[in-house]
């Protein structure tokens, strides 16, 4: 969630009260958006040898991109105190001829097709709005516009440049101007090289580097205005002074574009002139049907069900009661005179959050207070509780383990390659462990297929503890398997490490035999025929196996007769020294793994 | 051995009423005496006293002194043996070097003997050495009545003060001259030989703890988790089929109506597969799917079920979020069926939920689950950020519930909790609307703490499975750790602050400031596992 810092004494000052730092976090929590911290009594820094004065330092919702800035949140409290009105915005009346204009050209589609734009008209800006002004460009690029990906905006002094704009997009050698802040002329190419290092601008180039056109915009003398979405031309920088500015943006996101620009305007169309009066701009851009006004700030005119906003809340509100609730939250809402459960909504350009009529519905119970919604318990319906079979399972073996004086331990599910394979002598064949694409650290590269890595981790970490170690694990690894949609599967293990000055050979044998005769299974032997019916739902039987991760002669693998089939279903046996040795462990280890799906 | 001890205190006693410790065994060590009459005393053969005495004692100097007299009394002897005066040079060789330094000084402050240029002379032909009778005295006696002189003695370190304990025994009830063997348990022989009769058997030490039993022992965590299952069950839910770690971007994203711009899709937050490289689109699971949830698998209720269509299931999540559907104006973006197939691993449990609930969809009716299991997130490792955590999880499903329902349901879940004051706060989650987080009173920190998720799940993901309109879900979440850091482990430790044991303290302490590393993982401390106590949530 993004936070955002606003000065305190003029956040009241617009609320028109002072508020304890305890009552504004409460207006918060009602509001649902969270106070964070109040840096009155924290220290300050001091910037141009003056105390930054107290800020208020608030978390709000993603989707509220209308609470990124101080005037947003002004002015949505204010709305929701009941203090204000939400604002009437309107475009500024221009004849077709007087509107500035960007055409855009086709090739702008294979880079960053859409651009949108506005212009704010005698504005008046002091220190504090300029910075606001800024930074919910700022805001809006990181959460929005994902890193300036998906949306970007470009602002300039409307004077120094000269319309109508052109949005083309061109080879990188072919775009030459000085960026902002800068006094040297450069070219695309130049420029990449140039902002390689930039703690800011650095982190944006890959998003057109590779790109055989760039973006860009163009004023009617070929003064560049922006790169998007890398940086703006130096010419057309706004300052303080800047008293007509022109908003463009660009994106590969329609939808995005707009909400972007909705929100520059509204937000700052306050300190015009004319307040809340936005001059539009008008896109040409036949070849996709995106010629058109821009911004669109007509309210959404929508519907929502007076039955259903009062059965999801709980509450039994007339039409009136709910649309005086929805004021609170910035709606402009009526009672409709020929459908009694329909109320009629405006949306504002403001809440670009409002998707269905669930989110108006939830407003309402927030206007309402969610602690003070009527509260009930949801007991009408009888359901049976049950467990999943597959951990049912588990949590005998489990049980059976621990009485039997092992101990349990959760290690991490995923692990490093080596780990799960040449650690323990056993080789990747490809077709068996599920692999990451992007993980952080060596530490997490696959999910792993054997319990083992994680009980021998514990041991090597525990050291310290007195032997023999008895420790055990019964939880899922995960295999490959193509034939299933999700291309993998899980598999329920019981496994178990003994860590002693002796191998505990035998020690692990006689876990596995107690486990299984608690499972309802029967030993049978080589020397009974391996025919011994004897009770029990299942029969199991070991052989000596070859296999490089145990000590050779030491180890077997585990069968279970079940349902008349005989199922492989794990292996234990005296770890191999080399294993040993790469988990670093001193004392011989024995360990046990089964998969107890087939007891299911 | 203190066993030697006991004949010859019975033989003392049985000679006088009473003896003193001292005069009857001067020599021995009063620890070597204690024991033997605790031994017997445990059996009333005899009752005693202690009582501790301050003595004096020589120190090694102080007994040289007493034994061959003082250093200014040697310094003497050797100047009146020179019988004309003693070169001062020579001194050192004669008395040796430290009773030359310290003695001469004395001696000249005592008025003994006096310089004569570089000559020592007797100014008398015989002293007193008081030094040495007061030492003498001192190691006769054990006393001196001249307070002065002893203050003196300490401050040149002849002598120290020392505790002198003796005791005073006398006979005890059951007086014998004999000590019987003392038989250490109670055996299976002394039952048959009938010898139990007369045996004397230890007595046992009622201070000391037993022996430490062979025990094993269940995770802590999974201790948490199973109060939380019970919880559960106790409320009628079903558990669901948590056991599919890899997920695809259809069920873990887009079905919970998670555009696929999203942050939480980032490869930053998100954990993507390599291989294997793509998912298939949604389909039947496998007819003997042992993963299935254990309602789908009972027989009478299948009957009913409606065959799911999967194809118009993907299509509904492609419209919804494309165009919008269901009322919903979407989010309105070129949706990607590749972006859907991709592998990830699940970064909650909704995933499963979402899975659930679509085969509801099959036979809508009411319906609560849960889940408990490991998520994986593609964090920064820190104190309280682990790649793998438990997620708890529950889902609700009936027609016509309401929000103060969901508030009701929380405080009496909480409240099996041991948590009883609860406030809600609007929050924002893509798939849940309304959307509350959930804080309640620690009554421990002394303020509200976040312990939480909750919502309604949003009408694009219900209906797009094919959900009735009018059936609503709540869905609530929190994490196994999170809880378990701050209300159990903190708990715990406030409680073994305040007894006196500062190790077992420190130790513990360490598992509520440090980190989820010590709660989860390979790292975790096995003496942790094995002596953490049971857990029941109510009253901790």
């Amino acid at each position: 969630m993004p936070t955002i810092s606003v000065d305190k004494a003029a956040l009241f000052k617009e609320l028109g009260q002072e508020y304890t730092t305890e009552e504004f976090d409460e207006l918060c929590f009602e509001f649902g958006i969270e106070l964070d911290e109040d840096t009155t009594n924290s220290d300050r820094p001091i910037v141009d040898g003056k105390q930054e004065p107290p800020q208020l330092k608030i978390e709000v919702p993603a989707n509220r991109y209308d609470l990124l800035c101080f005037e947003g949140i002004a002015l949505s409290l204010n709305i929701f105190l009941g203090r204000k009105p939400l604002p009437e915005y309107k475009l500024a009346e221009l004849s077709n001829g007087e509107l500035q204009s960007i055409i855009v050209k086709e090739d702008t589609t294979k880079i960053r097709p859409y651009v949108s734009g506005a212009i704010l008209r005698n504005v008046k800006f002091d220190q504090a709005r300029y910075e606001s002004f800024i930074s919910l460009q700022d805001k809006l690029h990181q959460n929005l516009a994902r890193q300036r990906t998906l949306v970007s905006i470009g602002t300039h002094d409307l004077d120094a440049v000269q319309g109508p704009f052109t949005y083309e997009a061109l080879p990188p050698k072919d775009i030459k101007f000085v960026p902002l802040n800068q006094t040297q002329e450069m070219d695309g190419e130049e420029l990449m090289t140039f902002y390689e290092k930039h703690q800011q601008l650095g982190k944006y180039l890959h998003i057109i580097r590779d790109s055989p056109v760039y973006p860009v915009i163009y004023d009617s003398n070929r003064t560049v205005c922006s790169l998007p979405p890398i940086i703006n031309g130096d010419r057309s920088k706004i300052s303080l002074n800047t008293t007509n500015v022109l908003i463009e943006i660009t994106a590969l996101d329609k939808t995005k574009l707009e909400i972007v620009n909705r929100m520059m305007v509204t937000m700052f169309s306050q300190y015009t002139a004319e307040p809340f009066t936005i001059e539009p701009v008008k896109i040409v851009s036949d070849h996709n049907n995106q010629t058109r006004i821009t911004p669109d700030i007509a309210p959404r005119a929508t519907q929502a069900e007076v039955s259903y906003i009062n059965q999801c809340c709980g509450l039994n509100l007339t039409p009136v009661e709910i649309c005086n609730l929805l004021r609170k939250m910035a709606y402009h809402a009526k009672p409709t005179t020929n459908a009694p459960n329909l109320i009629n909504l405006e949306i504002p350009p403001t809440r670009a959050d409002i998707l269905h009529q669930c989110d108006i519905m939830e407003d309402v119970a927030i206007a309402h207070g969610f602690n003070a919604l009527p509260r009930s318990f949801p007991s009408k319906s009888g359901t049976i509780a049950q467990p999943l079979p597959i951990n049912k399972l588990s949590d005998i073996v489990r049980v059976e383990a621990a009485m039997a004086g092992w101990s349990e331990v959760l290690p991490l599910i995923l692990c490093s390659h080596d780990e799960n394979f040449s650690w323990l002598n056993r080789k990747d064949d490809g077709n068996t462990a599920v692999k990451l694409a992007n993980p952080k650290t060596m530490e997490f590269q696959v999910v792993r297929t054997s319990l083992l890595p994680g009980l021998l981790k514990t041991i090597r970490e525990n050291k310290s503890h007195s032997v023999p170690m008895k420790i055990f694990e019964v939880s899922d690894v995960a295999f490959k398997d193509l034939s299933l949609e999700r291309k993998s599967r899980n598999e329920r293990h019981f496994a178990a490490a003994w860590y002693g000055k002796t191998s505990g050979f035998e020690v692990v044998h006689g876990l596995l035999d107690r486990v299984l005769a608690m499972l309802k299974s029967a030993f049978i032997t080589g020397e009974e025929g391996l025919e011994n019916s004897a009770v029990g739902d299942s029969q199991y039987y070991i052989k000596e196996l070859d296999d490089p991760t145990y000590f050779p002669g030491h180890s077997a693998s585990i069968h279970l007769r079940i349902g008349g089939r005989d199922h492989v279903v794990g292996a234990f046996g005296i770890l191999h020294p080399t294993v040993l040795e790469k988990y670093e462990l001193r004392y011989p280890v024995s360990t046990l793994e089964i998969n107890i799906e087939a007891f299911l | 051995m203190a066993s030697d001890l006991t004949n010859p205190i019975l033989d003392a006693l049985s000679a006088s009423e009473t003896i003193l410790s001292n005069e009857a065994f001067p020599s021995t060590p009063s620890s070597t005496v204690k024991s033997a009459l605790d031994r017997l005393g445990s059996r009333q053969m005899l009752e005693y006293e202690t009582r501790e005495k301050e003595v004096i004692t020589l120190t090694a100097e102080g007994q040289e002194i007493a034994a061959n007299g003082s250093h200014e009394a040697k310094v003497f002897a050797a100047v009146v043996a020179a019988m004309d005066g003693l070169k001062i040079k020579e001194l050192p060789e004669i008395v040796g070097k430290d009773n030359a330094k310290v003695g001469q000084g004395n001696a000249f402050k005592r008025g003994w003997i006096k310089k004569d240029n570089d000559l020592l002379r007797a100014t008398q032909d015989s002293i007193v050495d008081e030094t040495r009778e007061l030492l003498l005295t001192l190691q006769r006696t054990g006393a001196l009545d001249d307070g002065k002189a002893i203050t003196d003695l300490k401050r040149r370190k002849l002598i120290t003060p020392s505790k002198e304990i003796t005791y005073k025994i006398s006979k005890g009830p059951k007086f014998a001259r004999e000590f019987v063997k003392e038989e250490t348990d109670l055996t299976a022989e002394m039952l048959t030989n009938g010898s139990w009769k007369t045996a004397q058997l230890k007595p046992y030490n009622f201070n000391a703890k037993g022996a430490p039993t062979p025990a094993g022992a269940l995770h802590p965590l999974n201790k948490v988790r199973q109060e939380f299952r019970n919880i559960f069950f106790e409320m009628g839910f079903e558990e669901m089929p948590t056991n599919r770690f890899v997920e695809t971007g259809f069920w873990n994203f887009d079905a919970l109506f998670v555009p696929q711009q999203h942050p939480a899709r980032d490869l930053q937050d998100t954990f993507y597969i390599s291989d294997p490289p793509t998912a298939d689109p949604p389909r039947e699971d496998p007819l003997n799917d042992p993963h299935r949830p254990a309602s789908t698998q009972t027989g009478s209720q299948t009957t009913k079920e409606q065959p799911l269509d999967y194809q118009k299931y993907w299509d509904n999540v492609r419209e919804t979020h494309e165009n919008g559907k269901f009322g919903s104006i979407g989010y309105r973006y070129p949706w990607s069926a590749d972006e859907s197939l991709r592998l990830v691993l699940r970064t909650h449990t909704t995933s499963v939920s979402t899975y659930v609930l679509h085969k509801l969809a099959a036979n809508p009716r009411p319906a609560r689950f849960f889940s408990i299991d490991r998520v994986f997130r593609n964090e920064a490792v820190d104190a309280t950020h682990l790649a793998e955590f438990h997620q708890v999880e529950g889902v609700i499903a009936d027609f016509g519930l309401t929000l103060g329902g969901l508030i009701g349901f929380m405080e009496v879940f909480f409240a099996k909790m041991g948590i009883h004051q609860l406030r809600f706060k609007p929050a924002y989650n893509p798939y849940t609307e309304p959307s509350m987080e959930i804080f309640g009173y620690h009554d421990g920190l002394g303020k509200w703490v976040e312990i939480g998720n909750s919502g309604m799940f949003r009408p694009e993901m219900l209906e797009s499975m094919g959900l009735p309109k009018d059936m609503r879900v709540y869905g609530f979440g929190l994490s196994l750790e999170r809880p378990t850091m701050i209300k159990y482990i903190l708990f715990h430790v406030l409680e073994f602050f305040q007894i006196a044991n500062v190790f077992l303290s420190l130790f513990l302490f360490r598992y509520a400031v440090s980190n989820i590393r010590e709660l989860l993982g390979h790292k975790v401390d096995l003496h942790f596992i094995e002596t953490n106590p049971a857990v029941r949530l109510e009253k901790d």
